[in-house]
Formats: structure tokens, sequence, C-alpha cells
């Protein structure tokens, strides 16, 4: 079954295809099976990239190809127009690669979306994939092994480190989603955890937190709450400094907030076991699921 | 090519932290919005302060809070007054914050003091709105009760309601605190500001008066706003540099360089580092590049801190360890570094990229808890 994407062959257009990552990364998801169907960039209507047709219009995409997901690529000051398009085109699942969109523009985004029934995911983060069905993103092909763990994470990189750390120990993934690095994101850690608890192919969950913000702990009530399938956290930044903003706009301990302390903390009193390096998530995991 | 649409993907200054406005600006924008404030004259120099007998308070111009406490808010009775306090101020080390420019005004008699503020709520993805009649203190000592809260939705703005409701609970029974209400929510909007705050707002004869003012804007939102300019508030020399670069960089205690691709990534290697007792020297976001360039500029900037080992963990998708490695056999050659190198390269092209290593007498790993164990040992030499 596998979550937010749990059917073959979803009719994908990729916004933005004409530049070098769009292009690149359409290629990609081909590779990986996605049934990319068009691509939209304004003006540049007729022309193909991709080995696939461009659009100027999202609309005219969805029109001919019955597009019914979009992966956006458009720079940040540009995106949230990209992103009104899409939910303005019936489009109900958005993937928004695009990092630097201002909070400000992502507060309204969000809204307008649940107004019309769309689903966001990211910004600044590498997309989702579900294993053996679709990819909407930028994580590589080569990390992912079908299996039963569902894996959600505010990282891009360290999600690839830590996939293919269960790939390579054998029990592989039903659906992988980076969430994105930003304060206000589309689809949050405790959205896909509730998701995951409800496939039925998805045996573990392995939710990847960081500094910064309130996600981690309000996951862990909900999870202590609601949750019935074995979780294993890994919490990135326990030696990081106040005050400092670790990369990500998300990832800042301001006072006594945010920390990595109270994250595993509040993992733990939810009976939840935290890894301290990616390898400790498979032999979490061996002992948990059997 | 990948690198160019990297570059376009990332129009925006990357600083890496929020703008915070001085009091001066702050309040400058507070007349634009008109809130009321105190008369003041900004001073950047001693030919600034005009002759005046009535009293004034010269206030130091820094980004950090309890500047009275630390003496960056004196009281003066004369332009003579004002210089001897100028020059005692710029003596002070405010967290590592020193006064330039100085901010003069009226002294005031205030009745009471409240609290007003309108930020980004992050758990409920809202700009929220918080009063209280506490007000001259930090916010988060004053206790929940006493603070008034309501989640703005951006397109429904303030209601009048609640403009009621918290001159209310403000025992304020002028409608002054609905115009400053509806302003701050204007500049948080407008300004794309994670934080627009008044504390103390005065209540005094005269109305209510902003007596400071701190606002953060948003860097990702900088490019809406050219009349800002990026500042580098509190950072050390390299980490200026850095930013001058676009390169996201943050100098931790330890002695071990670190160079990683993607924010997560990094601060999992300086965990893993720590844990088993080495000490990172910094936090370093190499990004999606396929440019060589941009590894070597990432080694000179890091030969500048690191003295024994240097650390370079990657996990190829954009960014293609073959490239990588290139970079970094080139950086090796032109800065011939007196520091030993250990790469991990895992992902996108990882065999050219090791082969390209091992030709050039670079040891690299593909196991990461192997390559922080090679690390640590390096460094405890």
């Amino acid at each position: 079954m596998a979550i937010i994407i749990d059917e073959k062959n979803i009719p994908v257009i990729v916004q933005g295809i004409t530049g070098h990552q769009g292009s690149f990364h359409a290629q990609q998801m081909k590779l990986f099976g996605t049934n990319i169907v068009g691509g939209v960039t304004p003006g540049k209507k007729g022309t193909q990239s991709a080995g696939v047709p461009v659009f100027d219009s999202v609309k005219e995409a969805v029109e001919n190809t019955g597009a019914r997901a979009s992966v956006i690529f458009v720079p940040a000051p540009y995106a949230p127009d990209a992103v009104i398009e899409a939910i303005d085109s019936g489009i109900k699942l958005i993937v928004i690669i695009t990092e630097h969109i201002p909070f400000h523009d992502m507060v309204k985004m969000k809204l307008y979306a649940q107004l019309k029934g769309s689903r966001l995911i990211g910004p600044n983060g590498p997309g989702m994939a579900s294993v053996g069905l679709a990819k909407l993103g930028i994580m590589p092909n080569s990390i992912f092994r079908q299996g039963s763990v569902g894996v959600v994470s505010r990282s891009g990189t360290l999600t690839y480190e830590i996939v293919n750390t269960i790939s390579e120990s054998g029990f592989g993934e039903t659906t992988v989603i980076g969430i994105g690095g930003d304060q206000v994101v589309g689809t949050k850690m405790q959205d896909a955890v509730q998701l995951f608890e409800k496939d039925s192919e998805t045996k573990a969950i392995v939710m990847v937190g960081e500094i910064g913000g309130t996600a981690e702990e309000e996951t862990a009530e909900i999870i202590k709450n609601s949750v019935s399938k074995p979780v294993v956290g890994f919490i990135a930044g326990r030696y990081a400094p106040p005050g400092k903003r670790m990369g990500h706009a998300g990832a800042i301990i301001t006072g006594n907030k945010g920390t990595a302390e109270s994250k595993i903390r509040a993992l733990n009193e939810a009976g939840i076991r935290v890894a301290s390096t990616p390898t400790e998530i498979p032999e979490i995991l061996k002992q948990l699921i059997r | 090519m990948i690198a160019l649409t990297v570059i376009l993907l990332k129009p925006v200054l990357q600083i890496n932290d929020m703008v915070d406005l001085l009091e001066y600006e702050g309040k400058q924008i507070f007349q634009k919005y008109q809130v009321p404030v105190t008369e003041f004259k900004v001073i950047r120099s001693e030919s600034d302060i005009p002759d005046f007998s009535e009293r004034m308070v010269i206030k130091a111009q820094v980004p950090v809070g309890g500047r009275g406490k630390r003496g960056g808010v004196v009281p003066v009775n004369s332009k003579q007054e004002a210089l001897i306090a100028m020059d005692k101020i710029r003596k002070i080390d405010f967290d590592g914050h020193r006064s330039e420019v100085f901010l003069l005004e009226k002294a005031y008699s205030e009745r009471r003091e409240l609290y007003l503020s309108v930020t980004l709520d992050r758990s409920k993805e809202l700009p929220v709105i918080l009063a209280s009649a506490e007000g001259g203190m930090d916010i988060n000592s004053v206790p929940a009760e006493k603070i008034y809260r309501h989640h703005i939705v951006p397109y429904v703005s303030v209601p009048e309601y609640v403009k009621r409701e918290l001159g209310e609970f403000l025992g304020l029974k002028d409608r002054q605190i609905y115009e400053v209400v509806d302003a701050l929510y204007s500049i948080y909007d407008q300004m794309d500001a994670s934080l627009v705050e008044i504390n103390p707002l005065a209540v005094t004869d005269g109305g209510l008066t902003a007596l400071d003012s701190k606002i953060t804007v948003e860097d990702d939102a900088l490019f809406r706003h050219q009349e800002i300019e990026p500042r580098y508030f509190g950072l050390e020399p390299v980490e200026i540099e850095a930013r001058k670069k676009g390169l996201s960089f943050v100098r931790l205690e330890g002695d071990i360089g670190i160079i990683a691709n993607g924010a997560g990534l990094n601060m999992a290697t300086i965990d893993m580092i720590s844990l088993r007792g080495g000490r990172p020297a910094n936090f370093f976001d190499l990004g999606g590049t396929d440019d060589p360039a941009k590894v070597i500029e990432a080694l000179k900037l890091e030969s500048k801190i690191v003295s024994k080992v240097l650390f370079i963990n990657i996990f190829g998708g954009v960014t293609r360890c073959d490239t990588v490695a290139t970079g970094i056999v080139q950086a090796v050659k032109e800065l011939k570094p007196d520091f030993k190198i250990v790469v991990r390269l895992r992902g996108a092209n990882e065999e050219q990229g090791r082969h390209i290593l091992q030709e050039n007498g670079i040891e690299s790993l593909l196991n990461l808890d192997q390559a922080i164990d090679r690390v640590v040992k390096l460094a405890g030499e």
C-alpha cells in the first residue's frame, strides 16, 4: 500500500522542468519508475525536456496529460505562485523541492492548500518515494529497497544515509518522506507518522528529527496516544551550540527550546527508542520487528 | 551545468541568520506605520548631538537585550554629559557586540509598562499576538495566565473583537491600542518579519509610546526588502567570510574540521564525532554542487581553522562523489595542507570518486562508523 503515493503510474508533472535540476531529476524519477507525463515552464510550450512535453501552464498540462501530482523546482521568488497555480489546477499532491521560500509565503500557501484539499510536501526537502511505485523528488534511486519500514525525516542527505542503512540491513522501506528543514512545512512529522500507522504494509516507523521547534515532542505525544507500531527515533544536533542556526531555517536552539535532550526525553517517555548513530537504527529495528 | 541551476535556486542571500534590526531602525519603521514613539535622534558621530538642557537618555544600539542593566542606557542633561556617556558605552561588551551608533531621546515618565508582539508560532504555523500588562521584562519569564494570545489567520487579519479583548486584558480604555495592534501586524506581514515586539510599550499621560523596538526580518525574504542590508552580528571573521561566499558555515570550539553535504548529515557527523570523544571545529554544509571549485573553496576555508584532521563526509545525490574527489585532489595540490584528510564517499559515482582519491594517495572509506573512528584516532595522535 505505502502512504500518500499508494498506486502505480500516478501521472506526475514537473514545474520548472527546463532548468538543469528539473530536467535532471525528471530523468532520475523516470528511471525510478515514476510516470512523468509532462512539465511546465511558462514560455517553453511545444518543447521537450527529459523526454516529455513542456507546457506553458499547469492547467494546460493537466488537460493534456491528466496529471494528478506535481514536483516543484521553481526558484524561491516564483515558487509560491507555481504552487498556487498547481492547487488551482486541481493537483492534489504537490512536492516542493525549492529552498529559501519565505515562511510567510508558506503559511499562506498551506492555508490555501488546505482550503482546496491539496497536500503539500516540503519545501526545502528531498521529496518522497513509495518504493516500487513512484518517487517525487531528488533522493538517489540507489538507496531504496522494497520493504516494511516507513521513514519520515526533516533532513535531506541524512535521510539518504539512514535509508541506505535500512536497505543494506535487509529491511527495506514502504514510503520515505523528507518533510523539509523549514519552520513551516506542508506535511508535518506527526501527519506522516499517523499515515504510517494506518498503512497495512508498514511494520515499523523510523522518525528522523533534528534540533529546533517542537515537532518531535508533539509527534512523541501522538505516538504515545495513538500509534501501536514500533517506532525508532533519531535526533541530529545533540552537540549543536544554542543560538547558532545549523543550516536549516528550522534547526536552531533558542533559549532552552528545541534542544536534542528535550526531544530525546519526549521520545523516550513515549516508549520510543532513540538511536545515537544511523547504524544503530537497523539494530534496534531487529529487536522490535519479529 | 547543474551548479548553475543550484545558484538559480538560491537567488537569495544565504546569511543563515535572521536579520535583527537595531532599535532606531525598528523605530523608524514604527514611525512609518504610525506606531507612537518618543521623539529621538540617531547619533553616529559627536557632531550629531544637538545642544540641549532638558532631561534626555542616550541608548546603545546593539541587537541584544538587557542593555540597561549593563550600562547601555544613560540619562543625560547636556551635550557634554552625552559625550561622556557615549565614551563609556563604547567600552562595554554586549555579548560580543559594540555600540557604534547611539539613540538620543527624551526622558519619559510612564505610568505603566506593557508588552506587545507579533511572532510566528511554529507549532500552529500561524502568527500569534502576545500581549501582557507585565511589560519591561523578558516575556519568557511572564506566567502564561498573564499573557493574552491570539493566533492570526493571514487572510482574516486581526478581528475587531480581538482588539477589544486585548485592550480589556491590558486595562486600556482608549482605542489607541487598536491602531498599534493593527500596525504591528502590518509590519510583521509587510516586512516579512519573524518577530515585531514593543517591550516596553509605555502608558504615559500623552497616550501609548513604544520605548523600545525589536524587529527580526527573515533572511529568506530579503529579496523583497532591498533596503535592508545583510548583517553579520555576532559572527567570527571566518564565518563572515563564508557567508559572503554563500557558504553555510558555523564555527565550533574543537579541532576536527568537517565538510559534509546537507545540514542534517553535518549535524549527525558532528554528533558522532563528539560521541566518540572527538571535538568538531565547525559545521559546514557543502550543499548540492557539481562544481569542483566549490570544494576547493571549502578546503581553503577549512585550512584556516583545522590543525590536525579534516573529515569530508559526502552522501552523493545531487552532489557527485567524483566531482568532490576531483575538487579535493586539486585543493590538496594547491594548498599543500599540513593536516590529514579523511574522506568518506557514498552514493552517486562513489566508485569513480574513490578511484580518483586512491590514485592521488588520499585516504577514503565507505563505512561511516569506520571513518569516524579513524578521524577521532588521528585527532588524538
